[in-house]
C-alpha cells in the first residue's frame, strides 16, 4: 500500500501543505544518500523524491545533469537505489519515497522485475520523466498490481483532453511542471501557475504539486498558497554540488529545507 | 520472409497514427514536449498531402540541391571484385556533399510554413549541421547547432563551414560530449523555446513524427533509384545496401522497395573495433531494445540500462541508437543488419578511390565494404544498388591521421 494518501490526509487535517524534496541517489557519494534522506525528513520534508541517475537526462538542467554524472561515476544502479530505500525504511516507515527517473533502465530491467523490487524495498511510487500518459498504460498496470502510484507530469502545454487522460491515469498526487524548460531554469509566473492549477482541479480531486522553479522559502510559501504540495530539487542538489565538504553541503541542505518548511507553515 | 509471422501485408501503412512501427517508435518525451510533437505531426500531415508544398520542395531539390542524383554502374569495381553488378546511388553529388540536405530542405520549408522563426539542430560529424545551416542561410533563418565538444575537436572543418554559413555552433560539454549529448541539449533547448523554435532532427530517430517525416523526405533516394534501374535495366535490383547510423540514408533507399518482396535489403552498421570488443556503434547487431531519445528501438546499453558511448572511425555512424523503423524491419526479417569494422571500412574507402575515382564518406565506405562480401556470392546477372550517401572530403584528415601522414 502506498504511503502517499495517508500523508496527504494527515497534512490536510492539519491544514498544511506538503514539502516534496528531490535529491539524486548516489550524489555526492553513495554512502551519504540515506543519511541525507533522513536529514530531509527531520528538516521538514513530507515526501522524498529519489532520483535514479540516467546517462541521458533530457529534461534536466546543468545542476541535476551534473549530479547524475557524479552518481553514475560512483557506480549507481537501480539495485543500489533499491538498497538505499530498504535501508531508509529500517528507521522510517512513514515518509513516502517516490522514485524519479527515465524509462530506459526500467525497460531494460523489465517493468515487473523493476516494480516488484521497488515495492519490496519500500518505495511508494514512480515519476518517469520521458513516459507520457499515452505510452504509459502498460507500466501503470504493473505498478497498480503492486499497489504503487504512478505520477504523470502535467505542463503548461498540456491541453484539456490530455489533462483528463493524465489525471485519470495518475495516482498518489499530480505533478504540475511550472514552466516550459528544464529543471533549475526559469522563474515562476505565480499568477499563471495559480490559474493553471485551479483549472486542473476540474479534472481530478487528487492533491496537485508544483515543481520546477521553487528555490527558497519565499517561492515555496508563494506556491503553497495555491498548490497542495511544493517540489524542490535543483536548489537542493546545487547546494550539494557547490559545497566544499560533505558536511557543509548537508548542513546547508538542512537549513534550506527548514526555511522552506517554516515559510510554508506560515501560510495557514 | 513469409516465414516470419510478424511480417505485415504491406509496410506502407507504418507507422500507425500514434507513430508506432509494431512495438517500436512512439513518443517518449517529457510532457511539455507532447503538445509540440503533436502540433508538428499535424503540420506534417498537412504538407504531406499538399501538392503545392511538394511541388515547391521538389523544385528546390532540383534547382538548389542538384537532384536527381545519378545511379551509376560501377563497372570497374564490379569487374575488379567479381560477382553481382554494383550500382551506386550518388548522394555524394548533392549540394553539401551528402543525403542530409534532402531532409533539412523539407523540414526548413515546414518550419517556415508553421511560422517558426528560430531553427535548432544537433550534429555529430557536422554533415547534418552543415546541411541545416545551408538551408537556413538561404531562407534567412537564425540557426543554432548543438555539437559535442569531442566532435568539435574531431571535425574542425565542418564547424568552420557552419560558421561561414551563419550558424551558431554551441559546444556540448555534458555526458560523453558526442552526438547523443548534442541531441539531449537540442531537446532541452526545444523544451525551453517551444513557441518559436523548430527542431530540425537529422535522422529517422526521435519521437514521432520525426522517424516518419525524415523517412519520407529521404525516400526520394529510393524513388529515384527505382525509376532509374527500371529505365537502365528494365528490372528491379536483387539487393539494396546502405550504411546505418541513425538510419536515414538507408531507410530513404529501402522504403520505396519494402513491398517488393524479392528485393533483399542490408543495413550496414559500424563495427568500430568489433562488436566483441564492446567498442562499436552497432545498435541492431550488438544492442538491445530500449527507449532512447524519444522512441522505443534498439540501443547500446549496459545491464543497468545506461546508454553507452558508441565507437566508430566514422563520426556520422557514431551513435548508440537507431531509428525505430529499422528495429521493425529487423524484427519482421524484412532487412538484414550486419556490422563492418573500422579496418574493413578504411580498406573499402581506398578501394573506391583507386578503382572508381570516387572518394566516399567513411560512412558509405562501410556499405562498400559489405558489398564486396555480398557481391562475391552472387552472379554477374544480379544487381546490387548501394547508397553512396556522402563524399569523403570531410574524412581526409581522419584518414591521414590514422595512416600517420602529416598534411
Amino acid at each position: 500500500m502506498s504511503r502517499l494518501p495517508q500523508v496527504f490526509k494527515t497534512l490536510s487535517e492539519k491544514n498544511s501543505k506538503a514539502l516534496i524534496t528531490f535529491v539524486t541517489a548516489g550524489h555526492p557519494t553513495v554512502d551519504t544518500t540515506v543519511p541525507i534522506m533522513h536529514d530531509l525528513v527531520v528538516a521538514g520534508a513530507d515526501i522524498l523524491e529519489l532520483g535514479m541517475p540516467f546517462s541521458d537526462p533530457v529534461a534536466e538542467g546543468p545542476v541535476i545533469q551534473r549530479s547524475s554524472e557524479v552518481a553514475l561515476a560512483n557506480g549507481m544502479t537501480p539495485k543500489h537505489v533499491f538498497d538505499m530505500v530498504k535501508q531508509f525504511r529500517q528507521t522510517d516507515d512513514v515518509t513516502p519515497v517516490v522514485l524519479m527517473g527515465y524509462l530506459n533502465p526500467i525497460e531494460i530491467i523489465g517493468y515487473e522485475n523493476f516494480v516488484s523490487q521497488a515495492h519490496a524495498a519500500g518505495a511508494d511510487g514512480f515519476i518517469i520523466v520521458d513516459l507520457p500518459a499515452a505510452e504509459g498504460q502498460a507500466f501503470v498496470e504493473v505498478a497498480t498490481a503492486h499497489s504503487m502510484d504512478v505520477i504523470f507530469l502535467l505542463s503548461p502545454t498540456t491541453n484539456d483532453e490530455r489533462a483528463q487522460q493524465i489525471c485519470d491515469m495518475s495516482s498518489g498526487f499530480h505533478y504540475y511542471v511550472s514552466f516550459k524548460g528544464v529543471t533549475g531554469a526559469g522563474t515562476l509566473d505565480l499568477q499563471e501557475c495559480q490559474a493553471r492549477i485551479q483549472h486542473l482541479r476540474e479534472f481530478s480531486r487528487l492533491p496537485i504539486a508544483l515543481g520546477f522553479g521553487v528555490r527558497d522559502g519565499e517561492t515555496a510559501q508563494a506556491v503553497a498558497r495555491f498548490a497542495d504540495a511544493v517540489v524542490v530539487g535543483s536548489a537542493l542538489v546545487k547546494l550539494l554540488n557547490d559545497a566544499d565538504t560533505l558536511e557543509v553541503g548537508r548542513e546547508s541542505l538542512r537549513l534550506l529545507v527548514s526555511e522552506m518548511r517554516r515559510s510554508m507553515d506560515e501560510v495557514k | 520472409m513469409s516465414s516470419n509471422p510478424k511480417t505485415p501485408k504491406s509496410y506502407e501503412s507504418y507507422p500507425d497514427a500514434s507513430g508506432h512501427f509494431g512495438p517500436f517508435g512512439g513518443q517518449f518525451v517529457a510532457e511539455t514536449l507532447v503538445e509540440p510533437v503533436n502540433q508538428l505531426t499535424q503540420a506534417y500531415e498537412q504538407i504531406r498531402q499538399d501538392p503545392e508544398f511538394q511541388k515547391a520542395l521538389l523544385a528546390d531539390l532540383k534547382e538548389y540541391v542538384g537532384r536527381p542524383t545519378p545511379l551509376y554502374y560501377a563497372k570497374a569495381w564490379s569487374q575488379h571484385f567479381g560477382g553481382a553488378k554494383v550500382y551506386l546511388k550518388r548522394e555524394d553529388l548533392n549540394h553539401t556533399g551528402a543525403h542530409k540536405i534532402n531532409n533539412t530542405m523539407g523540414q526548413v520549408l515546414l518550419a517556415q510554413r508553421m511560422g517558426k522563426t528560430r531553427i535548432i539542430a544537433e550534429t555529430g560529424a557536422g554533415q547534418h549541421g552543415v546541411a541545416t545551416a545551408t538551408v537556413c542561410a538561404r531562407l534567412g533563418l537564425p540557426c543554432i547547432v548543438y555539437m559535442g565538444a569531442e566532435d568539435i575537436k574531431r571535425q574542425a572543418i565542418n564547424v568552420y563551414r557552419m560558421k561561414l554559413l551563419g550558424a551558431e555552433v554551441i559546444s556540448v560539454e555534458s555526458g560523453s560530449k558526442t552526438l547523443k549529448d548534442a541531441v539531449n541539449e537540442a531537446m532541452r533547448d526545444w523544451v525551453s523555446n517551444v513557441d518559436d523554435t523548430f527542431y530540425i532532427l537529422g535522422s529517422v530517430t526521435g519521437p514521432h513524427p520525426y522517424p516518419q517525416m525524415v523517412r519520407d523526405f529521404q525516400s526520394i533516394i529510393g524513388h529515384e533509384a527505382r525509376e532509374q534501374i527500371l529505365k537502365q535495366k528494365g528490372r528491379l535490383p536483387d539487393a539494396l545496401v546502405a550504411c546505418v547510423g541513425g538510419g536515414s540514408n538507408a531507410i530513404g533507399l529501402f522504403h520505396p522497395f519494402l513491398d517488393d518482396k524479392d528485393v533483399k535489403m542490408y543495413g550496414v552498421e559500424a563495427g568500430g573495433s568489433g562488436i566483441a570488443s564492446g567498442k562499436h556503434a552497432s545498435a541492431l547487431s550488438g544492442g538491445k531494445p530500449g527507449v532512447f531519445h524519444g522512441a522505443r528501438s534498439y540501443c547500446i546499453v549496459d545491464d543497468a540500462g545506461q546508454v553507452q558511448e558508441a565507437h566508430s572511425i566514422s563520426a556520422g555512424l557514431d551513435y548508440p541508437g537507431v531509428g525505430p523503423e529499422h528495429a521493425y524491419l529487423k524484427e519482421t526479417d524484412r532487412a538484414s543488419y550486419v556490422s563492418i569494422d573500422d579496418d574493413e571500412a578504411v580498406q573499402a574507402f581506398h578501394d573506391l578511390c583507386e578503382i572508381e575515382g570516387i572518394i566516399p564518406a567513411l560512412e558509405s565506405s562501410h556499405a562498400m565494404a559489405f558489398v564486396k562480401k555480398l557481391a562475391a556470392g552472387m552472379s554477374p546477372q544480379e544487381i546490387i544498388i548501394v547508397n553512396l550517401s556522402g563524399r569523403g572530403d570531410k574524412d581526409i584528415h581522419t584518414l591521414a591521421e590514422r595512416e600517420g601522414i602529416a598534411l
